[in-house]
C-alpha cells in the first residue's frame, strides 16, 4: 500500500485534531502529495476564497514513496491557495520532516479555520495536540526551532515553522523545515501564519510498511539508484557543485538574466558560481562550501552546507552566523546575485541564511529587491521609501540592508514584503515587475531560452522553473537536445515536462532525479510500492490529470488566458549583447499551439473531451 | 577472514539510507528510529557521522549480561542479542562505553548491530561508501594509503 491511509484533520478554529481515512478512490487517481492534496483543496474550498481567510485550507502532504528507500524519497509539499498569486500553490520541500510525518502514521495533515491564539501542532505518532505558541510568536524560524527542541528535549523532533515576516503578512514567506529546507514559493508560509499556526513539530516511530511488492520494489529502487550514480549530472555535477553547477553554464549560453532582467549575461557570474564556492578565501583559507549534504533518502546529495567569511561586513559582529548552514543554490544565487547585480558571494550566503532564518523565499525576495533597485535608479523610489538605503544595482550593502529590513519588518521591509507586482504597481511602474501571475521569475531568461518562457507563462503557480524544467532539454540535452532559441516544438516539450513533473511531485520523490530518470525509471518504483496500476502510461495520464485539475481551479478562481503572459520586457526588449543577442520571447507563436496540444479551447479552457479523457468530468 | 564495518564520516552525506536498510532488514519496515546504525548531524560544523557497534573482542555488553543473552556469532565475530533470553535489564547499556547497545521500549529488550549475519544491509545501501564491510585487519589502510601518497616525491605524483 505504501500510503499510511491516514489523514489528520486539524480544525484550528475549534482546536481539534481528528483522524480520518485517506480517500483511496482519489489516491488511485491523484497518487499523493501535490496531486492528492490539490484534489482535497479543490473539493473542499471555493476557488474564490480569500487566501488569508480562515476558509482557505493549508495542507501538508507526503507521497507514497516518502519515507521509503526510493532515492530522494523524503519529500513533502504544502498545498493551499496562494496569497501572492491568488492561484493554486504547491511548494515542495526536502529535508527530513516528510519522512517523520510518514513514520508518525500520517499521509497528510489538513488544517482548516484559524486559531484564536498562536499555536503549534505537536505530533508523536497517534498523539496529536494543538499547544500554545505565544512564546514562539514573534520569533524567527531558527529561534522557534531551538525553543521547541529544548521544550520537548527530543533531538529527533522534526520541525516546520514560519518566521516573523510571515506573521506580519510578507507575501513570499516560506515554511522552513530542518532549519534550511523550505516549502519556499508562493507565500505558503504567509497562509500558515494567517491561521495563527506557528509550527508543526513531529516525531514518528511507527515505521513505513506495506510495500505492495517488496521484491519488485527493491529491484526498481536499486536500478534507479544505479542510474543516478552513473549519470553525469546526478552522479557528479550535483554532488560536487549543487544546482550551482548551472551558473557558468547558463551565463555562457546567453540565458542568465541580470539587473531585474534589463540585461542578459552577468559579468560577475563566475564570482558567485558553484566553482567559486570551492575557492579558498583569503581570511582563513577555507572555501565557502563546507560539504554537500543530502535530504532524507537522497543518493544525489546536491545540498550545499556553507559558511560566510567571518571577516565579511555582513557577519563581522554577528557570531550567530559564523557556523555552517544551508548555502547557495542556483536560483537563490541568481536572484540575490545576478538579478541585483551583486557578485559578493559572502553577502549572498549571508542573505540566504537570513532567508532561512526568517522564512523567506529567496527568489521572490531577490527579484523584489531587484525591481526596487530599478525603481530607485529610475527615481520612482527614493531614500524616504528605503529607510535611507542607497538602493543601487551591484550594492552588497544595499542587499544586506534590504534583507534585514524585511526580517525586522521596517517601513521599507513592509514595502519589499508586498512582492514585486504589488510594489511596482504602488510606484506606478507595473511593467518593472518580472513576474507571472504575481510570482517572480527564477534564473533563466525566456528570451534566450524560448521554451522556459512558455513554461513560466503557463505555470499553474505563476513564474516557476519547477513546473516544467525545459532547461533540461534546451540547455543540457536531457532527454534530447532542443535548440534554445527555437520556438517550434516547445509547446509539446513544455506539456511533456509539466505532466511528468506533476506526477513526480505527487510521488514523494525529488524532481532533480529527472536529470537522470525518465518515467520508465519512476513508474516501476511507484507501481511496486502501491497497489493499482502505475504503468508509465498511467503515470503520465495522472500527471496530465493533475495539471488540468490545477488549471481548472485557477480558471474558476478568475484567471484567463490573458494571465498566461510574460512581462513586456521579455516580449519586446531584445537582448542587447552576447550569444542570444536580438532575441525576444515568441510566446505569441507558442501559446495557441500549447492550448491545442493540451486539448484546451483557444481561451485556455480544457474542452469537454479533454476532461472526459482524463476522468475529470 | 574476519570483516569489520568501516565508517568514514568524511564521505557521509547524512541521507539515512543506512538507517532505512537496517530497520527494513530487522523489522520489514522503513523505521529510522529503530535502526541500530545511527547517523548524527553536526549542523554548525557541517558534518555527518555514522556510528554503530564496533563488535569489541572483549565485549563489555556480553560480559555484563546476567542472563547470557548476548553471544558471539562465530562466523562473523558479531555479538548478538538472543531475544528469547534478554530480560530488558539494561545492564549491557550501562556497560557499553560507546552507547551502541540500546533498550527498545517497543519490545522490552535491547538491540544492537549483528552484522546481518555477515552481509550488512547498511553497507550495501550506502551510496557514498561511507560505510563499507572490509577485512578487519585493514580498516586503517585507506588512511594509511592517503598518507603514503603524501609521502611520494612530488615528481612521481603527476602523470
Amino acid at each position: 500500500m505504501s500510503w499510511t491511509r491516514n489523514v489528520l484533520r486539524v480544525n484550528l478554529t475549534e482546536g481539534t485534531c481528528t483522524p480520518e481515512p485517506l480517500n483511496m478512490e482519489w489516491a488511485t487517481k491523484y497518487l499523493g502529495q501535490r496531486g492528492l492534496a490539490t484534489k482535497y483543496l479543490v473539493e473542499e474550498t471555493d476557488p474564490n476564497v480569500d487566501p488569508l481567510s480562515p476558509e482557505n485550507l493549508f495542507i501538508m502532504a507526503t507521497g507514497p514513496l516518502t519515507g521509503t528507500m526510493a532515492s530522494t524519497g523524503g519529500r513533502y509539499s504544502v498545498i493551499t491557495k496562494s496569497p501572492l498569486t491568488g492561484a493554486i500553490a504547491c511548494s515542495n520541500s526536502g529535508g527530513f520532516i516528510g519522512n517523520e510525518f510518514k513514520n508518525a502514521g500520517w499521509d497528510m495533515i489538513i488544517f482548516e479555520g484559524k486559531s484564536p491564539t498562536p499555536v503549534y501542532l505537536y505530533i508523536e505518532n497517534d498523539l496529536t495536540e494543538l499547544r500554545a505558541a505565544d512564546d514562539l510568536w514573534g520569533k524567527s524560524a531558527w529561534e522557534a526551532d531551538e525553543m521547541l527542541h529544548e521544550k520537548h528535549q527530543d533531538p529527533n523532533l522534526k520541525i516546520a515553522v514560519v518566521g516573523r515576516p510571515a506573521e506580519e503578512g510578507c507575501l513570499y514567506s516560506a515554511v522552513i523545515n530542518d532549519l534550511h529546507r523550505a516549502a519556499g514559493r508562493s507565500g505558503v508560509g504567509t497562509v500558515m501564519a494567517s491561521k495563527n499556526l506557528k509550527a508543526v513539530a513531529v516525531r514518528g516511530t511507527k515505521g513505513v510498511k506495506g510495500i505492495n511488492d517488496p521484491k519488485a520494489f527493491f529491484e526498481a529502487v536499486n536500478d534507479g539508484k544505479q542510474v543516478l550514480a552513473e549519470n553525469a549530472v546526478t552522479g557528479e555535477g550535483l554532488p560536487a557543485y549543487g544546482t550551482q553547477v548551472l551558473m557558468n553554464v547558463i551565463n555562457g549560453v546567453g540565458g542568465l538574466p541580470a539587473r531585474n532582467m534589463r540585461d542578459v549575461g552577468f559579468e560577475g557570474a563566475e564570482n558567485i558560481s558553484g566553482e567559486a564556492m570551492h575557492e579558498p578565501r583569503a581570511s582563513d583559507g577555507k572555501p565557502n562550501l563546507t560539504t554537500n549534504g543530502a535530504c532524507f533518502g537522497c543518493t544525489i546529495a546536491c545540498g550545499r552546507i556553507s559558511t560566510v567569511d567571518k571577516t565579511h561586513f555582513s557577519v563581522k559582529d554577528k557570531p550567530q552566523y559564523h557556523g555552517a548552514s544551508g548555502g547557495l543554490e542556483y536560483e537563490a544565487a541568481w536572484s540575490l546575485g545576478a538579478d541585483t547585480g551583486v557578485d559578493d558571494i559572502d553577502a549572498l550566503t549571508y542573505v540566504n541564511f537570513v532567508c532561512n532564518e526568517d522564512g523567506l523565499d529567496p527568489i521572490s525576495f531577490g527579484c523584489t529587491v531587484a525591481a526596487a533597485m530599478e525603481l530607485f535608479e529610475d527615481g520612482k523610489m527614493t531614500t524616504e521609501d528605503t529607510d535611507g538605503i542607497e538602493l543601487r544595482f551591484g550594492s552588497a550593502e544595499a542587499l544586506v540592508a534590504s534583507i534585514e529590513a524585511v526580517a525586522a519588518g521596517t517601513h521599507f521591509g513592509k514595502i519589499l514584503g508586498l512582492g514585486s507586482k504589488r510594489m511596482c504597481e504602488k510606484y506606478g511602474a507595473p511593467e518593472l515587475s518580472m513576474s507571472v501571475k504575481g510570482q517572480e521569475f527564477p534564473a533563466y531568461d525566456p528570451r534566450g531560452i524560448q521554451g522556459i518562457g512558455l513554461a513560466y507563462a503557463t505555470s499553474n503557480r505563476g513564474a516557476c522553473h519547477l513546473r516544467g524544467y525545459t532547461i533540461a532539454s534546451e540547455i543540457l540535452g536531457i532527454p534530447v537536445k532542443t535548440e534554445q532559441t527555437e520556438s517550434d516544438g516547445k509547446p509539446e516539450l513544455v506539456k511533456a515536462f509539466q505532466d511528468a513533473t506533476a506526477l513526480v511531485d505527487s510521488a514523494g520523490i525529488c524532481v532533480f532525479t529527472t536529470f537522470a530518470w525518465g518515467m520508465e525509471n519512476i513508474a516501476p518504483q511507484i507501481d511496486a510500492a502501491c497497489e493499482g496500476d502505475w504503468s508509465v502510461d498511467k503515470c503520465l495520464e495522472a500527471g496530465e490529470r493533475i495539471w488540468n485539475m490545477e488549471r481548472q481551479y485557477n480558471n474558476a478562481a478568475g484567471f484567463t488566458s490573458d494571465d498566461d503572459t510574460l512581462p513586456k520586457r521579455l516580449l519586446k526588449e531584445a537582448i542587447k549583447s552576447g550569444p542570444t543577442k536580438g532575441q525576444v520571447n515568441r510566446l505569441g507563436e507558442m501559446l495557441p499551439i500549447y492550448y491545442e496540444v493540451r486539448g484546451w479551447t483557444p481561451d485556455g479552457v480544457p474542452t469537454a473531451e479533454t476532461l472526459e479523457r482524463l476522468s475529470l468530468a | 577472514m574476519q570483516k569489520s564495518l568501516h565508517l568514514d564520516p568524511a564521505k557521509c552525506t547524512g541521507c539515512l539510507q543506512c538507517e532505512m536498510a537496517c530497520s527494513y532488514e530487522k523489522l520489514g519496515e522503513f523505521n529510522p528510529s529503530r535502526s541500530v546504525i545511527k547517523v548524527f548531524t553536526f549542523h554548525e560544523e557541517g558534518r555527518f557521522a555514522p556510528y554503530t557497534c564496533t563488535q569489541c573482542d572483549e565485549a563489555w555488553c556480553l560480559r555484563a549480561c546476567p542472563v547470557d543473552a548476548i553471544t558471539m556469532d562465530m562466523s562473523t565475530g558479531a555479538k548478538i542479542v538472543i531475544d528469547d533470553k534478554c530480560v530488558g535489564c539494561k545492564v549491557c547499556t550501562i556497560s557499553c562505553p560507546f552507547g551502541t547497545i540500546n533498550y527498545v521500549q517497543e519490545t522490552g529488550k535491547v538491540a544492537k548491530c549483528d552484522l546481518c549475519g555477515g552481509d550488512p544491509e547498511c553497507a550495501k545501501a550506502c551510496p557514498t561508501e561511507a560505510i563499507t564491510y572490509i577485512d578487519a585487519n585493514a580498516t586503517g589502510y585507506d588512511r594509511m594509503k592517503a598518507f603514503a601518497e603524501k609521502s611520494l616525491p612530488s615528481a612521481n605524483t603527476s602523470a
